[in-house]
């Protein structure tokens, strides 16, 4: 989780990813973040996030993302 | 059957009565007939492209869901059997298997698109290579491309590519599906529906909602105002302009640029609110495609808020599916690796962005200038992306400055003109005209023969007072309408709400471009 926060700061400095909920309904995040991110996932974690995975509530928050990556590491 | 034409009116008289009039579960089966009744207005040979895409999916659709089926059942009488790594094997095995049927829809439908749409556009850039090696030109074949076509095999697709993902059931009843893809509010010029939005919606009977009718016939009626008295109107002083182009430089160009995102906005809004108003009499609710795409303080807003659902549809089955490709993956860990990480983690990002700006582009027409058009959107935003930081560190130097009205005015006003810039493509259809059109812009001063210029473009003064007024209008209401929901307002004061719709039928009437010098046109989307 400490690693993936690492990420999302990354990407925007200035938000507080432990705390925000709505990053995607938001606009914080935008396809390109997302696509970043994704990479950047795939490369840390070696966990890949399919394309039907690449849903909103699954990037809303840090804790659904770290969700998603151990739901995935675990299939 | 345009939708500006008494037919259409008639049309929609009749389906409404009966509609309600029907036991409500023949709803669904009415609209389906009143659909292709519909189309077959746009020419019988359009009738057999859509049920080719409609049984192809609902083949392709159904064969996936019963192969997914199979799969449940396997792994569940294999529960015990199978251990971790034999199911995920298993399971990657199967789905592979699904998308080689996916990939059969797929191939066919687009492949129907790229060679009604396509074709001739290929022909010419292969006579262009002809002729520079001596060689005879091929024949440019003329075919025909039905009415909506992009619309709705993108929407049907997206069905596809759905029930591939499992994210929507797959149909049973093939009448059903058929109604998805050919309702007939949508063939015009969109909007691109997903299933789980639409489908339930189509399907389930309604009673009338006085309420919801009434919505839905304000809807109608703006949607006229805009495309009659504003779209077609500017119409005319732009084709004046595009008939001779090089006699139009210099301030004319700037002209052109202004007019053309007046038109095509009166245009493209007018014939969704068309779309959803008829929808939404009927008791089903469409998604919206456009969010006062104008307010945008930059590029990657325009394209949320302008034509939402294409490029929703875009990101969903393009960009994403293509960016977490396995050849994208190693791409990434590869540039990673050679390039370092800064550069190299950007690379596929912004190939799969390039790719998906040169589809859209290609999505909007057949020609160079619709490509040019695509990549220059797409590089404004890479620029705009890797500008971040800089504009970040900017806002928090003058906190106060970039948070103010004015600030934000400039912003959207900036955004609109380079906007409109780039649309100016889609006007002169060739891109080296553009560019020295775009050029004159900085070398011509002709503004003082403006004002008499705008009176030899086919408008009178009055013409020109009626379009001001038309859009000082629809940008009144488009600002109240971020604030507010304006029918729900009127709805509990009857009479202000009869007034204005009344006024508003009589300035389409008595302002509409019709008649003489007029020609009630087509929707510009209509032919994408």
């Amino acid at each position: 989780m400490e690693k993936l926060l690492e990420i999302l700061t990354s990407l925007h400095p200035d938000v507080d990813f432990s705390e925000a909920e709505d990053l995607v309904d938001d606009g914080i995040l935008d396809s390109l973040d997302i696509v970043t991110l994704v990479t950047e996932i795939d490369s840390e974690f070696d966990v890949t996030i399919p394309a039907e995975e690449i849903v909103p509530e699954n990037f809303n928050s840090a804790a659904a993302l770290w969700a998603l990556i151990e739901r995935l590491d675990e299939e | 059957m345009l939708f500006t034409s008494y037919g259409f009116i008639a049309f929609l008289c009749l389906l409404f009565v009966a509609y309600y009039f029907v036991p409500k579960r023949w709803q669904w089966g009415l609209l389906l007939a009143a659909s292709y009744i519909f189309y077959a207005f746009a020419g019988w040979q359009c009738l057999i492209f859509i049920a080719v895409t409609t049984v192809s999916a609902y083949a392709v659709a159904r064969l996936m869901a019963r192969m997914a089926g199979r799969e449940s059942d396997y792994l569940a009488a294999h529960r015990d059997s199978m251990d971790k790594e034999a199911r995920k094997a298993y399971k990657a095995k199967a789905k592979k298997r699904r998308f080689g049927v996916l990939l059969c829809g797929l191939v066919l439908n687009f492949g129907i698109l790229a060679v009604l749409k396509y074709t001739a556009f290929a022909v010419f850039n292969l006579n262009s290579a002809l002729t520079a090696f001596g060689a005879e030109p091929l024949g440019i074949p003329d075919l025909l491309l039905p009415m909506g076509i992009s619309f709705y095999i993108f929407q049907t697709m997206g069905y596809l590519i759905d029930v591939y993902r499992g994210k929507t059931q797959a149909e049973e009843n093939f009448f059903r599906l058929a109604l998805f893809v050919s309702f007939f509010p949508q063939l015009v010029q969109g909007p691109i529906s997903r299933h789980g939005d639409l489908a339930a919606q189509l399907y389930a009977p309604h009673a009338f909602d006085a309420r919801g009718f009434t919505y839905g016939l304000q809807r109608i009626l703006w949607g006229y105002f805009k495309k009659l008295v504003i779209a077609d109107r500017v119409l005319v002083a732009m084709q004046t302009m595009l008939d001779t182009p090089d006699g139009y430089r210099g301030v004319y160009v700037i002209l052109l640029i202004l007019l053309y995102s007046v038109q095509i906005y009166a245009d493209f809004t007018g014939g969704i609110d068309i779309t959803v108003g008829v929808a939404q009499c009927l008791g089903i609710r469409l998604a919206e495609n456009f969010d006062h795409p104008f307010s945008s303080r930059s590029t990657k807003e325009y394209w949320r808020r302008w034509h939402i659902t294409m490029g929703s549809w875009f990101t969903d089955y393009v960009f994403y599916p293509l960016s977490v490709t396995r050849p994208m993956m190693k791409l990434s860990k590869w540039s990673r690796r050679v390039l370092g990480n800064t550069v190299g983690k950007r690379i596929p990002v912004y190939l799969a962005t390039i790719v998906t700006w040169f589809l859209t582009g290609l999505w909007h027409g057949a020609g160079w200038n619709f490509i040019v058009w695509g990549l220059l959107n797409c590089a404004v935003i890479l620029v705009s992306q890797e500008l971040e930081p800089l504009y970040a560190r900017f806002r928090v130097k003058f906190p106060r400055l970039t948070a103010s009205s004015p600030y934000g005015g400039f912003m959207a006003v900036r955004t609109f003109l380079l906007m409109g810039l780039f649309r100016s493509l889609d006007c002169y259809r060739d891109v080296g005209l553009t560019f020295r059109l775009w050029g004159s812009m900085l070398t011509v001063w002709n503004w003082g023969e403006l004002g008499s210029g705008m009176m030899s473009l086919g408008l009178t003064l009055a013409d020109w007072i009626i379009l001001a007024g038309g859009v000082l209008t629809v940008a009144v209401v488009s600002r109240l309408t971020m604030r507010m929901d304006i029918r729900e307002r009127l709805y509990d004061r009857p009479v202000l709400s009869w007034v204005l719709c009344g006024g508003l039928l009589l300035a389409i009437l008595l302002f509409g471009a019709y008649g003489v010098g007029y020609d009630a046109s087509q929707f510009i989307y209509n032919q994408f």
